[in-house]
């Protein structure tokens, strides 16, 4: 399974009433193709930093799920059909965050073991001869 | 000869102190640059609204990666320009 981050942005001529329905209707789409959501935000209505569709604005919703992979074509191209949405961006996030966790595992054992760094090198050195022998 | 040369560069780039800065999200530990987060991106768009190069702002070289990627994905999504002006 890969963790996935869709950000997409919704029309400003969706009532902020209805934009919630947006929502739920790209939620369908993705469980749908058999991803499961573990997050969803709405995070609102901001200004675009550059016109889109003659657009000033637009709310801003962010879903992140778990899918195999394969159905992302499939919900870009639903997404693209729907003209309520302006724009979206699917970022896989699983590499990032297994290098975060191993970076955070890094620096916490050089943490516990600070005194330990200056031997470090001998213990490799010995643990390579426990393997000739 | 290579002592002139590092002489000049100092005098020719005074805003800078000589001494090299550890890069910024090393000093904080940051492992991941979030597109999303347009105030941290902002610190390195001057003002044409291009990329700061790291000649100029001391990000280290990896960081700057993550740092270039997470601006093109936001000048994608509209939370930063492509231009300025």
């Amino acid at each position: 399974m890969r963790n996935y981050e869709l950000l997409f942005i919704i029309s400003p001529q969706v009532a902020d009433h209805e934009v919630e329905g947006v929502i739920e209707q790209v939620k369908n789409h993705l469980t749908d193709l058999g991803a499961t959501i573990t997050k969803v935000e709405n995070m609102g209505r901001r200004k675009l930093a550059y016109e889109i569709n003659h657009f000033q604005e637009g709310t801003y919703a962010l879903i992140q799920f778990e899918s195999q992979g394969g159905e992302i074509g499939e919900l870009e191209r639903r997404l693209r059909v729907m003209d309520q949405v302006l724009r979206y961006l699917t970022v896989r996030l699983d590499r990032d965050l297994r290098r975060i966790a191993r970076m955070k595992r890094k620096r916490e054992r050089r943490r516990s073991e600070p005194a330990r760094a200056g031997s470090a090198k001998e213990q490799r050195g010995g643990k390579s001869g426990e393997r000739k022998a | 000869m290579a002592n002139s040369t590092t002489t000049e560069r100092t005098t020719t780039i005074p805003y800078r102190s000589r001494r090299r800065r550890e890069c910024r999200f090393c000093k904080e530990h940051v492992d991941f640059i979030d597109y999303k987060d347009v105030k941290t991106l902002m610190d390195f768009i001057p003002e044409r609204g291009k990329i700061l190069p790291r000649r100029l702002s001391g990000v280290c070289a990896p960081h700057q990666r993550m740092l270039a990627r997470a601006i093109k994905r936001a000048r994608n999504m509209a939370l930063i320009p492509y231009v300025l002006d």
